[in-house]
């Protein structure tokens, strides 16, 4: 099962409600169906599609277009090494390498058992700190091979659960819209008249 | 060129004119006309790929490139994005543009494989024309092309060559926009973007081959025209299509005498230039080996072949024989497949014979009274602020016309409301669906529109009513009495009547419909079954497959005397005819067809009809002469003469020029109002099921299961019930049910279906596998079945 769970599809209806048209809460849906399943299943972008009235296609279509949506199982922990100048003038090549052999895998591959994922990243935009690496999108800086074992070694461990959530969960703060600002959200050609803030200010 | 300027000259200060000039010369445009359109008009082309004025546009191709002048000199910008303002000052062939044009092409071309010799697109590829027109001629890119699977079959029909595609978004925008099936798309990014399919699921559109059509490049091609010919090779002529009655204007194809291929064409009253896949596809049933060459007579029990001589010979004496005895011993049915003309010929004949009894409808269609109401024209249809749909689904059964009232919905020109006892095609663009049982519309229809919300709806402006036969399960009479409620709320409102069959409003205005206060199509069939009638003419019809009550049909056939078939194949009716006479199909024959909405278009002929085979006005005409009641024919022009002159309707099409393009409306009769009539509401026993039965797109019609590419599409008979009612007959999905009416029982696999209301359940007409017509009883007013689980 790769549907939303009812508690997320409950979650899914608030997120809907946010804006003007259902299929603009495409992509927070999209991550919270990452987050249940660690990746986006054929049933789930069906799931999404029935929720926010497109087409299976339309999902895939929106989905595919981004990098960070994967479409196959990833480790529980998605390694990115940046490999961009900074970084790849600061060791990343043999950064990559380390982590290959100490993980048995090739980039872009995943450990037998689940739990690693390791990838090439384009630049991290934190140059000043090169090598950068990202776990699940949280970066470690100044990254040295011992470092990365050691970093290894905890995730493995389950030392770092607190840090780094599994892949897929963006945010361990849930964003919540009180409802009164929800209620109202109108598609731009059903509206009629200049939005409060403008003060009267322009005409439409 | 100067521009004569209409407009100017009636009205020198028009708001909505927008006055520019491109390349020099003065160009009158609209208000908000974009300055590619006005373009079109002079005699520069800009180049363009995605660019389709059936379309929003997109800027995505970037080969409209044109100078735009600015208080900063001269502005690059597409000119398919770019609306016309007052004093525009457009260059279409600077040195700058010519610079910009030839190297968006280059780019276009970097990764295009150039297989142009194998290519079904080579010769008619705007890629190839405007890479000539407005390339460079030559490459730098020396790199490897990208390559991907070449071509993938994205659904039954078409094929897609993701290496030959320039990302245009023609095709996944009319999937989107125009057909509202957004089944393709945009997939990955940057240069890993290709039209895809979701994985596994096909493109299945009713309207894929217009993607086809529309792709500027080789990257979609359709099943049944791919390696068939080369475009030069191509003979061409534009007609009709009559597969069904909405009339799209269409190009017919041939090469060494097949058709090969339609493509449509763009009218502005009707189809915009789309056709649905059925009407496209199926000039494979023109082609197929089963057409009859000679005329066949019976011989024993055996159809063998026999002269068109001997053939008339014994039609005449067949006709003369059952004629002895009364006028009322022969009946012809059908004729709604053929033109206007054959339909006329044959009215001209059974006048001279005194033969009453002949319908060009069976049984599933509606009053010729219809016609008389004040009639609503497809564009003045879609033009009121209100349309009310007492209608089948017409995205099964009248495809384009779905897609032309889809659009008004969609740009919030009009507001549909729906009356229906299941869910429609358009019931997602409906401002409000109505549902209700089978033979409860009228009641259903008086309390809806006296509601203050629809009373203010409908006071807005225009109504028009979409009338048609949405359930062969049920009589006549509740379509027409739902009608009656509506021009009784709404008296002004104006009727567009959708009966199906591809000519069957020119034959039923040309005579083919019953005379002197004779019976109907089914009134025919009860006497012939009661061994009333001697002598049956089929013109082109299959009751067998085509009435709903086919057991009221084996009796009827089993009945007469002597079947005489007037078709181009053989059939479950004509199988043991006395006589088979071989007709021209389709793109064998000239004249005349009308369609829905009483336009009258030409229809051509482009290849020799097969064998022997002849048109049906010319049967009718030598039969006549072999009966001695010469109708006094000599050409299709005199015939056609004859029709103009005798039939008031047809008087507007009397220049045969007026038949081309858009073709000419049916003179309008004074409308008159519909007569009374009575109601007859019945209940449903609580434990039944009421049937509602109707048609979809891909059925076990002649020209479907003959076209090789679209018999596979049609499905398994099943029966459709609400997912609730599915729990409460205690199956599940897909199971096998036992449906029962008065002692008859199919046994059925039953589906769930949210558009089916509680309490009904629907089946659809003459697919494959359980026949599901014994259920079907034309004398019963509605059908309720029992529906049990197999123990």
């Amino acid at each position: 099962m790769s549907r939303l769970n009812d508690a997320n599809i409950k979650l899914a209806r608030e997120i809907i409600a946010r804006y003007p048209r259902p299929k603009s809460a495409l992509i927070p849906l999209l991550h919270l169906s990452q987050e249940q399943n660690g990746y986006i299943t054929r049933e789930a972008m069906q799931h999404l599609g029935e929720l926010v009235g497109v087409t299976s296609a339309e999902v895939y279509g929106t989905a595919s277009f981004y990098e960070m949506f994967k479409f196959e199982p990833v480790g529980k922990y998605l390694i990115n090494i940046c490999g961009t100048m900074s970084c790849a003038l600061m060791g990343a090549h043999e950064l990559m390498h380390h982590a290959e052999k100490k993980l048995g895998i090739k980039a872009g591959g995943t450990t037998p058992d689940g739990v690693f994922t390791l990838a090439h990243a384009e630049c991290q935009a934190a140059c000043t700190e090169a090598p950068t690496l990202q776990v699940n999108y949280r970066y470690r800086l100044r990254v040295t091979p011992d470092d990365l074992d050691r970093l290894i070694d905890n995730l493995r461990d389950g030392k770092l659960n607190d840090e780094f959530p599994p892949h897929g969960v963006l945010s361990k703060v849930r964003q919540s819209i009180d409802a009164s600002r929800a209620v109202g959200a109108k598609a731009p050609e059903d509206v009629n008249e200049a939005p409060a803030w403008l003060d009267g200010k322009a005409a439409l | 060129m100067t521009i004569v300027d209409p407009i100017k000259e009636t009205a020198p200060v028009d708001p909505n004119v927008v006055n520019i000039t491109i390349n020099d010369k003065p160009v009158v445009a609209r208000k908000g006309e974009l300055i590619i359109a006005a373009a079109d008009r002079t005699e520069d082309f800009i180049p363009r790929f995605c660019y389709h004025p059936r379309m929003s546009p997109v800027g995505m191709c970037r080969q409209c490139l044109v100078e735009v002048e600015t208080p900063r000199g001269p502005m690059m910008v597409v000119s398919c994005m770019t609306p016309v303002a007052e004093g525009q000052v457009v260059r279409t062939a600077t040195e700058g543009v010519k610079k910009a044009q030839e190297g968006v092409l280059e780019l276009l071309l970097a990764n295009h494989p150039l297989d142009c010799p194998v290519c079904d697109k080579g010769g008619e590829c705007p890629l190839q024309d405007q890479a000539f027109s407005h390339g460079p001629g030559e490459s730098r890119f020396v790199e490897e092309k990208r390559h991907y699977e070449k071509p993938i079959a994205i659904s039954d029909i078409v094929y897609l060559d993701r290496e030959r595609c320039i990302l245009c978004d023609r095709c996944t925008r009319f999937a989107d926009e125009v057909a509202g099936d957004a089944l393709i798309t945009f997939t990955s990014r940057g240069n890993d973007t290709q039209v895809l399919t979701f994985p596994d699921e096909p493109f299945s559109s009713y309207f894929s081959g217009n993607t086809v059509q529309i792709c500027p490049v080789g990257a979609l091609t359709a099943k049944p025209y791919r390696f068939k010919a080369r475009p030069w090779d191509l003979e061409q002529t534009e007609s009709t299509c009559t597969s069904c009655s909405v009339g799209c204007r269409t190009v017919v194809q041939s090469s060494r005498d097949e058709l090969v291929r339609y493509q449509g064409v763009d009218i502005d009253p009707v189809n915009w230039g789309w056709l649905c896949d059925r009407g496209r596809y199926n000039f494979e049933s023109v082609n197929s080996p089963d057409r009859l060459t000679s005329p066949l007579i019976k011989n024993g029990s055996e159809l063998v072949a026999t002269s068109w001589s001997v053939a008339l010979e014994n039609a005449a004496r067949m006709i003369r024989l059952a004629l002895a005895q009364s006028t009322n011993n022969v009946a012809i049915l059908g004729g709604a497949r053929g033109t206007n003309e054959d339909a006329f010929a044959w009215a001209m004949l059974a006048d001279k014979l005194g033969i009453n009894q002949r319908d060009a409808q069976l049984g599933d269609g509606l009053s010729p009274e219809v016609f008389n109401l004040a009639q609503a024209t497809i564009d003045e249809t879609c033009a009121a602020s209100t349309i009310i749909l007492l209608a089948p689904d017409l995205k099964e059964e009248l495809p384009v016309l779905y897609l032309r009232l889809r659009d008004t919905a969609q740009k919030r020109k009009s507001r549909i409301i729906e009356f229906s006892s299941r869910n429609s095609g358009l019931t997602p663009y409906a401002w409000r669906t109505v549902g209700f049982e089978p033979g409860n519309q009228a009641q259903i229809v008086r309390e809806a529109l006296a509601t203050p919300e629809m009373k203010e709806q409908i006071a807005r402006g225009e109504v028009a009513v979409v009338v048609g036969r949405a359930n062969l399960a049920e009589s006549e009479v509740f379509t027409l009495q739902a009608l009656g409620e509506v021009l009784s709320a709404v008296p002004t409102a104006k009727v567009l009547p959708v009966l199906r069959r591809g000519n069957v409003r020119g034959a039923v205005v040309a005579g083919l419909t019953p005379k002197n206060n004779s019976g109907d199509a089914i009134d025919i069939l009860n006497a012939a079954a009661a061994g009333k009638i001697e002598c049956l003419i089929l013109l082109g019809v299959d009751p067998m497959a085509d009435v709903a009550d086919s057991g009221l049909v084996q009796r009827a056939l089993a009945q007469v005397k002597n079947v005489i078939s007037v078709d181009t194949m053989i059939n479950a009716s004509n199988r043991n005819a006395d006589l088979v006479l071989p007709a021209a199909a389709y793109g064998e024959k000239n004249g005349t067809t009308t369609n829905l909405e009483g336009r009258i278009s030409n229809v051509a002929q482009k290849i020799t009809p097969r064998g022997t085979s002849r048109p049906d006005w010319m049967i009718a005409t030598e039969l006549s002469i072999a009966l001695g009641a010469d109708i006094g024919v000599s050409s299709l022009e005199d015939l056609n003469e004859k029709l103009v002159n005798t039939v008031a309707a047809f008087a507007p099409s009397s220049d045969a020029k007026s038949t081309h393009g858009d073709g000419v409306l049916m003179a309008r009769e004074t409308p008159v109002t519909i007569s009374g009539v009575a109601s007859r509401v019945t209940d449903r026993n609580a434990y039944n099921y009421r049937l509602v039965v109707s048609r979809t797109m891909y059925d076990s019609a002649q020209s479907t299961i003959s076209s090789p590419s679209l018999a596979g599409i049609i499905t398994e008979a099943a029966i459709f019930v609400n997912p609730l009612d599915l729990a409460r007959i205690g199956v599940t999905e897909g199971a096998s049910v036992r449906v029962g009416v008065d002692g008859t029982n199919i046994v059925i696999a039953v589906k769930a279906h949210n558009g089916v209301n509680r309490g009904t359940a629907w089946l659809p007409f003459n697919h494959t596998g359980v026949d599901i017509r014994p259920l079907l009883n034309i004398a019963s007013d509605v059908t309720d079945v029992r529906i049990e689980p197999i123990k």
